[in-house]
């Protein structure tokens, strides 16, 4: 018996949320009196044996190249010969995009319960029972799962990352890898940016800038923060911005511990993305807007003025 | 072309959050129900453009829920599906209902099996994974374009910071979210149209879930804002940096 941990990459570098899965999946180890083991597909630059500080006892790669390429079929039946070669009963991802291509298929495959989106630890009190958001952020349901074999999916930005001691077995498994149903023909990404479901702070512009000639307001601020940039559903439906940066109910749902919003009035559809965010701050003109009711901190006043002294006090306090 | 169209009944997205019988159910009496908007918006009307491409095509729909699910069905049917089917049963497991509906799509040969990204009520964003493993099928999720020449569809997926294209013979499942089509409204002609148009009843599978809600929690109210004067917006500077301590 053991937990596995679903390690996913990115440019050949383990991703901030699946080191969150690894803290994760490592703390439900450790209460069940267990090891912490991981399992990576494709081609990985780092050095694996540095993961042991999550506390992850043992890494199974299966380094083929066919699995640098997402085809959710192909990874299931990998991720399932892993679990049946490690005897795992506790199986976590985060809750990303591979996550969510992955994780439903597998839970079919080891006919194995799941609850995606998890928020906390699983309640072992009385069976096993896992807290998830539902209602786009609204509440929260506890999910019992009621099988042997048990999947997590851990929604990013949930649970910190933990390091100590320690460095990982690794070892390369030897697993069959079928030929993907899936051809990638093409990939259109912007590199170097932050994910925005894995960035620590996230500035955000709405219809309240005016144009997207304005957005410097926006980028200057997150650049003195380090943060990712976002925007409402109307900025990206008239194209001031591309779509990846709509955050909302029909957009990229967040939970940031900030998240600065400069004209934004706040309609329910975009609080339905962002009501997870540890810490809001709202900068709006109209007194009445909606979101200065689900923010902890709020400027009434006009952006224009107020954000470009915000980005200096930030660069002031950082040094920079 | 043959196509199905999951969809699911949810609460409007403005629908007030609370729970009955001891936080073990939601509340749903005098709440707005609508079709969940992925499967709406993005999901059936991507299936509806490419039938009108393609004239020859056939929309099914399919959802698994109790009799009130009828008005979002006919709902569905006026825009544009040919015929419904809804497996009679009303569960929470993802499990269950992609078991239901992978029965119905194992007897109806689809070529093209949608649902939306997620429902917005249970956020569960498992029904298409599940049906694909299910039915053996390539999985095509978080879609935001599809197009289909002869028997291969091309998919752009969303990735983080961008997108992806993706090649893959059909028959497969999509998951689809904005970007793919546009909302539309039923009109007069589709209305009295959907009342005529078949909904089929079957009874469930015997399918043990794998998952149930034991309860619902509602997250703690927040303490209200601290409004900083516009005059000295460093101050907000500094309460981030020693009160929210966030850097």
């Amino acid at each position: 018996m053991s937990v596995l941990i679903f390690l996913d990459h990115a440019d050949g570098h383990v991703r901030k949320a699946s080191l969150e899965a690894a803290s994760y999946g490592a703390a439900i180890a450790k209460v069940s009196g267990t090891d912490a083991e991981a399992v990576i597909l494709g081609t990985v630059s780092e050095d694996l044996t540095l993961l042991g500080k999550y506390g992850i006892k043992k890494i199974h790669t299966v380094s083929n190249a066919s699995l640098n390429q997402l085809d959710a079929q192909l990874y299931t039946k990998v991720i399932a010969d892993v679990v049946t070669a490690t005897g795992a009963n506790v199986i976590i991802f985060s809750n990303n995009l591979v996550g969510k291509a992955v994780a439903p298929r597998l839970s079919v495959r080891l006919k194995a319960g799941l609850v995606t989106g998890a928020v906390a630890l699983p309640d072992l009190s009385s069976g096993f029972v896992v807290k998830k958001n539902v209602f786009s952020g609204k509440a929260f349901a506890n999910v019992s799962i009621n099988t042997p074999v048990k999947i997590i999916s851990l929604n990013p930005n949930s649970f910190s990352i933990t390091t100590g001691e320690g460095v990982a077995a690794v070892s390369e498994l030897n697993v069959t890898v079928d030929a993907p149903k899936v051809t990638v023909t093409a990939t259109n990404k912007v590199e170097g940016e932050v994910p925005l479901t894995e960035a620590e702070i996230v500035v955000s512009g709405g219809r309240g800038l005016k144009g997207p000639e304005n957005w410097a307001l926006v980028t200057d601020l997150a650049k003195a923060l380090g943060a990712a940039t976002a925007c409402s559903r109307p900025v990206a439906d008239i194209h001031w911005r591309p779509h990846h940066e709509h955050v909302g109910q029909t957009g990229i749902a967040i939970a940031p511990n900030l998240y600065i919003a400069i004209g934004i009035s706040g309609a329910i559809q975009h609080l339905a993305g962002v009501n997870r965010s540890k810490t809001i701050v709202v900068i709006n003109k109209d007194p009445e807007a909606p979101f200065f009711k689900a923010a902890d901190y709020g400027i009434v006043g006009d952006a224009f003025e107020v954000v470009p002294k915000i980005t200096e006090a930030v660069k002031k306090l950082k040094g920079i | 072309m043959k196509m199905l169209v999951c969809i699911s009944k949810t609460p409007d997205t403005t629908a007030k959050i609370a729970f009955a019988d001891n936080n073990t159910k939601f509340a749903g009496d005098g709440v707005q129900w609508i079709i969940n908007p992925y499967d709406e918006w993005y999901a059936l009307v991507r299936a509806i453009e490419l039938k009108e491409a393609d004239t020859s095509s056939v929309i099914h729909l399919v959802t698994v829920g109790g009799a009130d699910c009828d008005p979002i069905i006919r709902k569905a049917l006026a825009l544009g599906g040919d015929e419904a089917i809804r497996v009679n049963a009303d569960s929470h497991d993802s499990y269950f209902i992609a078991s239901q509906i992978a029965a119905v799509a194992k007897e109806g040969n689809y070529d093209l099996i949608f649902t939306g990204k997620e429902t917005i009520d249970y956020n569960g964003s498992s029904i298409g994974g599940m049906l694909a493993e299910l039915l053996d099928l390539p999985y095509l999720s978080l879609a935001i374009k599809l197009d289909v020449q002869g028997s291969n569809a091309t998919v752009v997926r969303e990735i983080d910071g961008g997108e992806e294209t993706n090649q893959a013979a059909m028959p497969l499942v999509v998951s689809c979210q904005k970007g793919m089509a546009e909302q539309r409204i039923p009109n007069m002609k589709g209305i009295m149209g959907a009342r005529s148009k078949p909904l089929k009843v079957l009874e469930p599978a015997a399918v043990e879930p794998l998952t149930s809600i034991a309860s619902f929690d509602l997250p703690p109210a927040k303490a209200g804002v601290k409004l900083i004067s516009p005059d000295q917006p460093e101050e907000l500077v500094r309460l981030l940096h020693e009160e929210a301590r966030i850097f």
